[in-house]
């Protein structure tokens, strides 16, 4: 991989400026481009925000299943991972304009673990942050009544809104609550109803960035791992020119494209989990401890005018 | 004499009522226990058939919360970290379908069978 990225650098007419500023960034990290569903390497990161910065695109960062509260041996220090999860995006060259987290903030949606994450995430010096609901975050009584409380106040429903920045179009869904007996995850048809309402009279060439926690593909059925009622939600979204989903849940980065819709999955800040097939369950993976900061991170998410697809790096929290 | 036999007797009631309890409801107690564990997102054994009056204790066993219900709301665990155990008596007859309404692919059955 590091081989193809630096082949694509060296046949790249690049200059000297952004050259410099790649190889500052040499070793952190890769910057993926999806085409026709096969990811590829393109460019060392800090390239992305680089052109960001310059290109009058929307550059934010995503956060996802940070899960503070867990503790067990897949990582004791659950909210020291996030710190420098934080710590990594604080670094970062160029400020995101925001950040996103995409559900699971908490392991068992208790106060106290939603006070911490609160206090931890508080050290941004990016902001807002934009949150919706894993299925750790809607354990309350009342599913999610915590949870909305301190990440999504004003929001419909279990928690779902939308908001405008930069040009594009963000929806923030919830796929987490009143779950069904052998099911995946589930929007229903309230919040797919208030989604067609939503889009309704937006233009196509609008950029629409979607957020869910759980995949809005099915990526292994057996393990849960997608939404019963996704496709509607897509059928109204395959009019627009470019649309870049935004999930969470799996704790490993899976990309996939079908037509100008991207799926991305993002690592998690707490704990990796196995690919499917690959392991007896998704539970925790325990990994060696100096592996695991490479397979927690974070990403950024930069959107270009007059481009379909989203460019997103990965930022695992430690470079093999 | 006749005060002490009546003593004794009531005596030897006292102590005889708490001992015949305790055997029968310990034999009860080993006969209408049913474990299920939850391992690897999975509930096992996934299907059993108990007689009524049958309590079922869930363990969780994986590093990941949990959540039993019933499909039709007639029970509803706590969430269950690792280790938590819930436990539900069935009085009546019936199939009970079940899943975690964390991970809803888990699906389980308890039949309970008249005695």
């Amino acid at each position: 991989m590091g081989k193809d990225s630096l082949g694509d650098i060296a046949s790249s007419p690049l200059d000297r400026r952004s050259l410099l500023k790649c190889m500052a960034w040499a070793g952190t990290g890769v910057l993926w481009s999806v085409v026709g569903g096969v990811p590829r390497a393109s460019g060392l990161i800090g390239s992305a925000e680089a052109a960001a910065a310059t290109a009058g695109g929307l550059y934010f960062v995503q956060i996802s299943d940070s899960h503070i509260g867990f503790a067990k041996e897949a990582n004791p220090d659950s909210a020291g991972t996030l710190q420098a999860a934080i710590g990594k995006i604080n670094a970062l060259p160029v400020q995101p304009e925001f950040v996103i987290h995409t559900g699971d903030v908490s392991h068992l949606s208790k106060p106290a673990e939603f006070d911490l994450a609160q206090q931890l995430l508080g050290e941004l010096t990016a902001g807002p942050i934009h949150f919706i609901p894993g299925e750790h975050d809607v354990l309350d009584d009342t599913p999610g009544a915590l949870f909305r409380d301190r990440f999504a106040r004003g929001s419909l429903g279990d928690g779902w809104y939308s908001f405008d920045q930069g040009g594009v179009h963000f929806v923030a869904l919830v796929n987490v609550t009143n779950l069904q007996a052998g099911g995946l995850g589930n929007l229903g048809a309230t919040q797919l109803a208030w989604l067609k309402d939503d889009l309704q009279g937006r233009g196509a060439s609008t950029p629409i960035v979607v957020l869910a926690h759980m995949p809005l593909w099915t990526i292994s059925a057996e393990w849960g791992w997608g939404t019963s009622d996704a496709e509607q939600a897509l059928g109204h979204l395959r009019r627009f020119g470019s649309v870049t989903v935004l999930n969470g849940h799996i704790h490993q980065v899976m990309q996939k494209v079908e037509g100008n819709i991207s799926f991305h999955t993002a690592m998690s800040t707490a704990f990796p989990q196995p690919t499917p097939g690959m392991a007896p369950s998704p539970g925790p993976m325990k990994v060696p401890a100096d592996q695991l900061r490479r397979l927690l991170g974070v990403a950024s998410v930069d959107i270009r005018p007059g481009e379909p697809m989203a460019r997103r790096v990965e930022m695992p929290l430690a470079s093999s | 004499m006749t005060r002490f036999c009546l003593r004794g007797v009531s005596l030897a009631v006292v102590l005889m009522v708490p001992v015949v309890e305790f055997s029968l409801s310990a034999s009860a107690r080993a006969a209408d226990i049913m474990e299920v564990h939850v391992d690897n997102f999975t509930f096992s054994p996934q299907a059993i058939t108990v007689p009524k009056g049958t309590t079922v204790v869930w363990i969780n066993r994986d590093d990941t919360p949990h959540r039993i219900v019933a499909v039709k709301n007639q029970f509803k665990s706590p969430v269950l970290d690792t280790d938590e155990t819930f436990r539900w008596t069935f009085a009546e007859p019936g199939t009970y379908a079940y899943f975690c309404s964390m991970h809803p692919h888990m699906t389980g059955t308890v039949t309970v069978a008249a005695k």
